[in-house]
């Protein structure tokens, strides 16, 4: 009976060891991409180790990041929907926007290629290409940075494609790995960040056709939760990190980061 | 095949090389899981006990309630616990969310009903046999209860694991609530949805093997438990 | 316990039981006094199980009155034990069994060991009070029922069919036991199967057919001239030699 009780306490103090009495960190609502990169494992012991403020990722789609900061669930964001960020700010959820890094988006498909886009520099044009033929696309459909870009490129190739879209258009409301996985397994074309492309593993007959159209430009922000809309958040500790994350020493730390020996992310903050 | 194979290569080679970010995550889910199913079964024991044994209005509505909640979908409760700790709802004050806490809270909502319902069986079925003698020797309801549940505690022990297993096992629930922080709320399954996302299957095939394994330990652990005592107590 | 107010005197008035739609006991009248040991007789199906129940208070009638000298149901068992066909024993200890019940019953904690032990000994099972109760043979289990019962000083012990399942041996010890608790002032309410059993131990017998109390006399009356055409054929049936 005794061990019994002894065990329980030693579990249950998972409890209130979880409610982040003790422990200084602040709350980053970022995206799957940025996440599944690897690039926070690579950034984040570096922040910590200088300041001894540890950073909890909590990787979503962009839309549901900025959701989760304006329920108050985070301290700061760092997302790649510009748009959306300045929304975020205008509306007054967030202080200010920073300029952190970019990279760009690919156009993955498969070797063989159907619709023939490979070669071309024009993302529009490249849409366009699969549009006719009818070749099979995943989109992520879930409101993220990827998916409102790929939105953008349908608007610029002239292509409505709520209306225009057919059985060749899959969507799957899910984050860039999955979404991956699926265009793999179906040999479909699709948009997808560098950075997760070049950590993902299970590419199967998939390649980069279409990449150095500026269109493709992926630039990301970090914003730090407006703490006159919500008192709770670690307005300091937030602040710091958005600091650190900007200066020289952050941006290095960004730039150093590779995959396979390739760089993902470029330093953009001051843009 | 040969996925599997060199999935179960791997999740033995994980094993071996002792990583110690692996053995964090297979701490922290036991330390959640168990910590769930301990509330969930001290709750949920006498419970089912009282709903076997009692006689009271709304208990055939509250049986079938507590039936029916079996199958929660986890990523329902993981929603509804996210909207109760998040902090723009009721107890955002605690500042819960994206902790072990919640997903501990969040198990317990699922695995209660489980330990629950199961109870409820054993403890009915016990009672067709102990119910004259128990009221002839003037034992009334809850007292009666906990002496059945005392005296059927071993084939008890089914109903517990029925719980430990589902909550081991899910993911919808805690990946909402926990957030898959690394190093502070990554647990097997959250790991396993991860690397399935990153397109590493084959380390979440192998996570998925270790986690089975354990889960099979646990049961055959019991099963020895249940064995001595049986053989004990008759 | 035992001269806290007795409570025979048993009185029952138009006592009927009904489930499922049937009638089992129909307009059940009696009188059951403290003294001698009754045995309620009858053919499967007579009601014989359900009158015990009733009387110990597990059943409610569906009509009639059961008054144990005025007291209520409830109280009144406090004053009673049963001892059913299968014994109905926890995963405890012999011992344990017994000051279960004590517990029950409101007694202290320091005095259950001891007045289990001695309701043991009685029984003849004191060799065997650590031993887990379900490990026990069934002639044993059966005696650690009545140890149960004994240590409680029931004024009144009711035992429906107890030896059905035991073999003769084990019989045996169990009637012992019974003429124990009679010889000690408890009264006896019992139903048997068994007619020697009942000649051995009964004083007078309720004979039931298909839920009336269709005869009442002294058990050698019974046995020699049964008055009731139903307990004359029962008796031709189960001892066709008479």
């Amino acid at each position: 009976m005794a061990l019994i009780a002894r065990i329980a306490l030693a579990l249950l103090a998972v409890v209130p060891a979880g409610a982040g009495g003790e422990e200084r960190f602040i709350t980053v609502a970022s995206t799957t991409s940025t996440e599944q990169s690897g690039l926070f494992r690579h950034l984040l012991p570096l922040f910590e180790r200088k300041t001894g403020i540890r950073v909890h990722v909590v990787a979503l789609g962009t839309g549901q990041a900025l959701d989760l900061a304006r329920r108050g669930d985070a301290d700061v964001v760092l997302v790649h929907a510009p748009a959306l960020e300045e929304k975020f700010v205008a509306e007054g959820w967030g202080a200010r926007r920073h300029a952190v890094m970019y990279n760009d988006f690919v156009v993955i498909g498969p070797r063989s290629d159907p619709a023939r886009v490979a070669g071309t520099r024009d993302a529009a044009e490249a849409f366009r290409r699969i549009r006719a033929a009818r070749a099979a696309f995943v989109s992520r459909a879930d409101r993220s940075g990827t998916h409102l870009k790929e939105l953008e490129i349908w608007r610029d190739a002239g292509i409505e494609i709520a209306t225009e879209k057919g059985p060749w258009y899959r969507e799957t409301g899910s984050g860039m790995g999955p979404a991956l996985n699926t265009a793999s397994a179906m040999n479909a074309y699709l948009l997808a960040d560098r950075g997760t492309w070049l950590a993902f593993r299970n590419r199967g007959e998939l390649a980069v056709l279409v990449e150095g159209d500026p269109r493709l430009f992926n630039p990301y922000g970090v914003i730090l939760v407006n703490p006159a809309r919500h008192p709770h958040v670690k307005k300091e500790w937030g602040q710091r990190f958005i600091d650190w994350i900007v200066s020289a020493e952050g941006q290095a730390a960004i730039a150093a980061y590779r995959v396979g020996g390739e760089q993902l992310f470029f330093p953009g903050a001051g843009r | 095949m040969t996925a599997i194979a060199d999935a179960l290569r791997e999740a033995a080679a994980l094993v071996a090389g002792a990583d110690p970010a692996l053995a964090a995550i297979v701490a922290l889910s036991l330390q959640v899981s168990l910590a769930a199913v301990g509330v969930a079964t001290a709750v949920a024991l006498p419970l089912g006990a009282l709903l076997a044994v009692g006689r009271f209005p709304g208990r055939r509505a509250l049986v079938v309630l507590v039936n029916a909640f079996m199958g929660l979908p986890p990523v329902v409760v993981g929603l509804l616990v996210y909207l109760l700790l998040s902090r723009a709802g009721p107890l955002g004050e605690l500042g819960l969310l994206f902790t072990p806490g919640a997903m501990v809270i969040a198990q317990t909502l699922l695995v209660l009903p489980i330990v629950a319902a199961l109870c409820r069986q054993a403890v009915e079925d016990a009672w067709r046999e102990y119910e004259e003698q128990l009221r002839s020797l003037g034992a009334s309801g809850a007292r009666a209860a906990l002496t059945l549940v005392w005296d059927i505690r071993f084939s008890l022990v089914t109903a517990v694991l029925a719980g430990l297993g589902r909550a081991l096992s899910e993911v919808g629930a805690v990946i909402i609530v926990g957030g898959n922080i690394e190093g502070v709320t990554r647990v097997m399954t959250t790991a396993i949805a991860l690397e399935t996302s990153k397109g590493d299957l084959a380390l979440a095939l192998a996570l998925g093997f270790i986690l089975i394994a354990l889960v099979t330990l646990f049961n055959a652990a019991a099963q020895l438990v249940k064995e001595a005592a049986e053989r004990r107590y008759g | 316990m035992a001269d806290d107010g007795r409570i025979l005197p048993l009185e029952l008035r138009g006592v009927s039981f009904a489930a499922g739609g049937r009638t089992i006991l129909a307009g059940i009248s009696a009188r059951i006094e403290a003294g001698p040991a009754t045995i309620i007789l009858g053919a499967n199906g007579a009601g014989k199980s359900v009158l015990m129940r009733l009387m110990h208070g597990l059943l409610a009638p569906s009509g009639g009155e059961i008054s144990w000298n005025g007291r209520d149901g409830a109280a009144a068992r406090r004053h009673q034990a049963m001892v059913f066909q299968r014994p109905v024993l926890l995963r405890r200890s012999a011992l344990h069994n017994v000051t279960y019940a004590l517990a029950l019953a409101g007694v202290p904690a320091a005095e259950r060991e001891a007045l289990a032990l001695e309701a043991l000994r009685e029984v003849g099972l004191a060799g065997v009070a650590r031993r887990p109760a379900r490990v026990l043979s069934g002639g044993e289990q059966q005696r650690l029922a009545l140890a149960r019962a004994w240590a409680l000083h029931p004024e009144v012990l009711f035992l429906d069919e107890p030896t059905a399942n035991l073999d003769p041996g084990a019989t045996r010890e169990i009637e012992t036991v019974i003429r124990a608790f009679d010889a000690a002032g408890t009264k006896i309410i019992m139903s048997t199967h068994n007619l020697g059993q009942a000649r051995r131990l009964g004083d007078e017998v309720l004979y039931l057919h298909e839920g009336r109390l269709v005869e009442r006399a002294p058990v050698e009356e019974f046995f020699r001239r049964p008055r009731s055409p139903e307990a004359a054929a029962f008796l031709r049936g189960e001892l066709p030699w008479l």
